[in-house]
């Protein structure tokens, strides 16, 4: 029983990380129809970035990781909305140039990081609650997982509270269903799009440092598998619905625990990479159905 | 360029190349060292292997319009698979290539044929979820097949002996430039031939094709298998040059990399795209050297690490292609001929 | 060919020579008309002629080369939102309405600054008042077209109304309702009608255009067109033969 207990909780950590940076995809997806392949790199700067930061003030403290939070949040929102300004919007009536330019900028984010700090993992040293770990029915839980399932917890909230109390969230929904329509009222979609851009890339920004803490290491490669596996959570809860997102983050992450143990280590893996081809194959607008 | 001369120009361009094993040259600052010397032909070769390779995608991206991020598997199939029948299996070279054809041939109609059943995101996505699950079950080193994380090498006994050795590596330069020949050959015939010109309908207007009778399924999967099993093919020459099989290629961002050699290159010139995959190639090797180079020591960290790796370089190169000029290197030399595009 | 009504002042709307292409057919072919202020101008014709994407060029929804004006100002070079911010409402064919939107964030996102005519919006369309908090998207097709008209009339900064359709598909009952209501939003703003039901046609609209093949064919009074069977038959289809 504990040890299904503790690959619940595991499972729906990896599934918070998952879900931080899958709600951003979803809603660039949805709003502009561009694949942004640059989120991964967003991720992994801002991880740097607020490592970077921190160090200068201590290790090892809560401040000093509070301080990593806070400017891995604003690295991850500037670079977003600077890359949406610079080479997205230019680049309106080209779609699948878009999509072209975010792998660019992968690619060449990702090797100035590389170049810059190595490909190694860098180490990191956190406040001594993050190595504890907390019993919950019975299983000893890592303490990082629990952070994690907070911090997506309360994102998702803001971000529902977002699109469902304020004029823009409202004009992002209306968007995401006929951004025809809402051009055809008067409003400018453009506008929007740069706020997106920037609320993905914070919740990018946020994933990264907490994924530092989670794994305990800072690595480069981490922010492209991150990547495919919330294109993945983002296409199963279906493309443009953060909702659907977070059912999907849980169920991807849980699925991957439970099977990465009671199998073998990487079946887990490969079966999230199937439960998405046959949930295309079943349903092309992925769980909730949302238009593709 | 009439239609009549480039087929002259390229058999002219391949005789000269085929010519370079025999050649004394030196062309200093492109490369170090004579053109026949081994280090020369095995770069040289890797940029026909990567020209094909391109020419491959370029198929199934430009021509028929498929946004497929999982094209590396194919080409992974092509090393792996021959990899693994010579070292691990012990076959001989025909035997391990006839193996590898079969499977070259019913993995992309089985994954092709789930695949194509969606477009446009869903499509994309469930090629990289494919592509994706294959690099993970190399890593995972599955009865010690693939060798994991460190790959597997081919040792000295796995191939016939004119194969083996740095004596012999204008043999594996001429088998790369023939290579590139014949899948420049076969890519042209399938362009212009009519399921051709079909691909190219479905990439302007899929439901039209269909109005015509025609059925868009079919003729998409048949481009995606041609062009993953010649992407396969491409595999087999580049295990030959490197001697051994890497997890590297398995990667989304050797996919991705594709993609930016055959929009570098021009999408939908096979020429382009050839051109493309042999200027990436090339770059992606030299780069390096560069960086090792005094002049470029001396900067200050903010230029030198930019500067020193290669890809950033190709990354920011490939950014500026996008926004600036559309049509890719090709598209570039249009345009200075005057020609209308 | 017969004579075009004398403007009493200069037209709301002008189009000169708008062409409109469209994955490689030639659908709008030098169209020009005037619509002047007030009223319900009628946009007639058989199916596929080309209304409804007389209405899209006009918002600026698809490519056009020529010059469309409004109220004198060229608005061919500008963006839809900056149109539609001129003053220019789209009622679409197929409503467009945001179905996982409730009615009243339907009728909240058309809002523009200016006061919002909620009384005289909830008075034509008691319903959507009832039905505020309903899910867009779970409405019938009558009731989305409400929304669809609500939204239009929303602004009174709308001078123009481009209206497609309205009352396709709608049950008899629901066709008088928006009969009613486009009546009394012709008092408030200008409105160009496309309609193919053609008693409609006649009851609601004075001025008609009408398109043939992508061009402009006959401009008039609406009765002129509909009292002549030859030209109705021409223009409109068999139907139209013997007036309403």
């Amino acid at each position: 029983m504990s040890t299904v207990a503790l690959l619940l909780v595991t499972g729906l950590g990896l599934g918070a990380l998952y879900f931080l940076v899958a709600a951003g995809l979803s809603l660039i997806w949805g709003l502009m129809r561009v694949l942004n392949f640059a989120h991964g790199a967003f991720f992994t700067v801002a991880a740097y970035a607020g490592w970077v930061a921190s160090r200068s003030i201590g290790t090892g403290t809560w401040g000093q990781w509070l301080l990593s939070v806070v400017v891995g949040i604003v690295t991850g929102g500037v670079f977003a909305a600077l890359a949406e300004v610079v080479l997205i919007r230019p680049l309106y009536a080209r779609h699948v140039g878009q999509v072209l330019v975010t792998v660019g900028l992968a690619l060449a984010t990702l090797a100035l990081v590389e170049g810059g700090f190595g490909t190694d993992p860098v180490q990191l040293v956190l406040p001594a609650w993050m190595g504890d770990t907390t019993t919950i029915l019975g299983a000893n839980v890592p303490n990082t997982r629990l952070l994690a399932i907070v911090a997506a917890a309360l994102v998702l909230a803001v971000l529902l509270f977002f699109l469902r109390r304020t004029r823009f969230g409202l004009i992002v929904r209306a968007g995401v269903e006929n951004r025809a329509m809402v051009q055809a009222l008067g409003i400018d979609v453009q506008r929007a799009f740069t706020l997106v851009f920037a609320i993905g890339g914070m919740a990018a920004g946020l994933a990264g440092v907490l994924a530092g803490a989670y794994f305990g290491t800072i690595d480069p490669a981490r922010g492209t598998t991150m990547l495919i596996f919330a294109f993945i959570v983002v296409v199963i809860g279906g493309l443009g619905s953060v909702t659907g997102s977070a059912v999907a983050a849980v169920v991807v992450g849980v699925l991957q625990q439970f099977l990465n143990f009671y199998a073998a280590a990487g079946v887990g893996d490969f079966s999230v990479v199937l439960l998405l081809a046959v949930v295309l194959l079943v349903r092309p607008g992925g769980l909730s159905g949302a238009t593709a | 360029m009439t239609a009549r001369i480039r087929p002259l120009v390229a058999v002219a361009a391949a005789v000269v190349l085929a010519l370079f094993p025999l050649a004394g040259l030196t062309i200093p600052g492109l490369f170090d060292g004579p053109l026949s010397a081994p280090g020369t032909l095995n770069l040289l070769g890797l940029c026909f292997v990567f020209g094909a390779l391109a020419l491959t995608y370029d198929l199934v991206f430009g021509y028929v319009g498929l946004l497929s991020f999982g094209h590396a598997l194919y080409f992974a199939t092509g090393v792996y698979v021959t990899a693994i029948a010579l070292a691990r299996w012990h076959l001989g070279l025909g035997q391990a290539l006839l193996v590898t054809a079969v499977v070259a041939l019913v993995l992309p109609l089985v994954l092709g044929a789930i695949c194509l059943r969606m477009r446009d995101i869903p499509f994309a996505m469930v090629t990289l979820a494919f592509a994706q699950a294959g690099s993970i079950l190399v890593l995972q080193n599955p009865f010690g097949l693939t060798g994991g994380e460190e790959g597997l090498a081919l040792g000295a006994d796995a191939l016939p002996p004119g194969l083996v050795g740095v004596i012999n590596t204008p043999h594996l330069y001429w088998i790369a430039l023939a290579f590139l020949v014949v899948t420049y050959a076969i890519a042209w015939w399938a362009v212009n031939s009519r399921p051709g010109r079909v691909w190219q309908a479905i990439r302007e207007n899929e439901r039209r094709v269909g109005v015509l009778g025609l059925n868009p399924y079919l003729y998409k999967l048949g481009a995606f298998v041609l062009s993953a099993f010649l992407a396969s093919a491409a595999g087999v020459v580049y295990l030959l040059l490197q001697g051994g099989a890497n997890p590297q290629v398995t990667t989304a961002d050797f996919t991705l990399s594709l993609l930016v050699m055959v929009v570098l290159g021009g999408v939908a010139t096979l020429w382009g795209a050839v051109l493309g995959g042999v200027v990436y190639e090339y770059l992606d090797f030299r780069l390096v050297g560069l960086a090792n180079a005094p002049a470029l020591q001396a900067l200050p960290p903010v230029l030198r690490v930019p500067l020193s790796q290669p890809l950033f370089i190709l990354g920011a190169l490939f950014v500026v292609l996008v926004l600036f000029v559309p049509g890719g290197l090709a598209g570039a030399v249009r345009r200075t001929r005057g020609g209308a595009r | 060919m017969s004579a075009e009504p004398v403007p009493l002042a200069a037209p709301l709307l002008a189009l000169e020579n708008v062409d409109v292409r469209l994955g490689g057919s030639h659908i709008l072919q030098s169209v020009g008309f005037s619509v002047r202020e007030g009223g319900i101008t009628g946009l007639l014709g058989r199916n596929g002629v080309g209304k409804t994407t007389t209405l899209r060029a006009i918002l600026g929804l698809v490519p056009r080369t020529g010059s469309i004006r409004l109220g004198g100002e060229e608005t061919v070079r500008l963006p839809v939102h900056a149109i539609v911010r001129r003053g220019v409402a789209y009622v679409p064919e197929d409503r467009d309405v945001f179905a996982g939107l409730t009615v009243e964030e339907n009728l909240r996102l058309a809002e523009r600054g200016v006061e919002p005519r909620y009384d005289l919006v909830y008075e034509l369309f008691p319903e959507l008042q009832t039905r505020a908090r309903q899910k867009a998207g779970t409405l019938s097709g009558g009731q989305q077209q409400m929304v669809a008209l609500a939204r239009a009339l929303l602004n009174a900064g709308n001078r123009v109304l481009l209206v497609d359709e309205p009352t396709k598909g709608l049950a008899p009952l629901v066709v008088r309702q928006v009969v009613d209501a486009l009546r009394r939003a012709a008092d408030v703003a200008t409105i160009v009608l496309v309609e193919q039901n053609l008693s409609v046609a006649h009851r609601l609209v004075r001025d008609a255009i009408v398109l043939d093949q992508g061009r402009v064919a006959f401009t008039g009074d609406v009765d002129q067109l509909m009292n002549d069977p030859a030209l109705a038959r021409r223009y409109l289809g068999l139907a139209a033969a013997g007036g309403h």
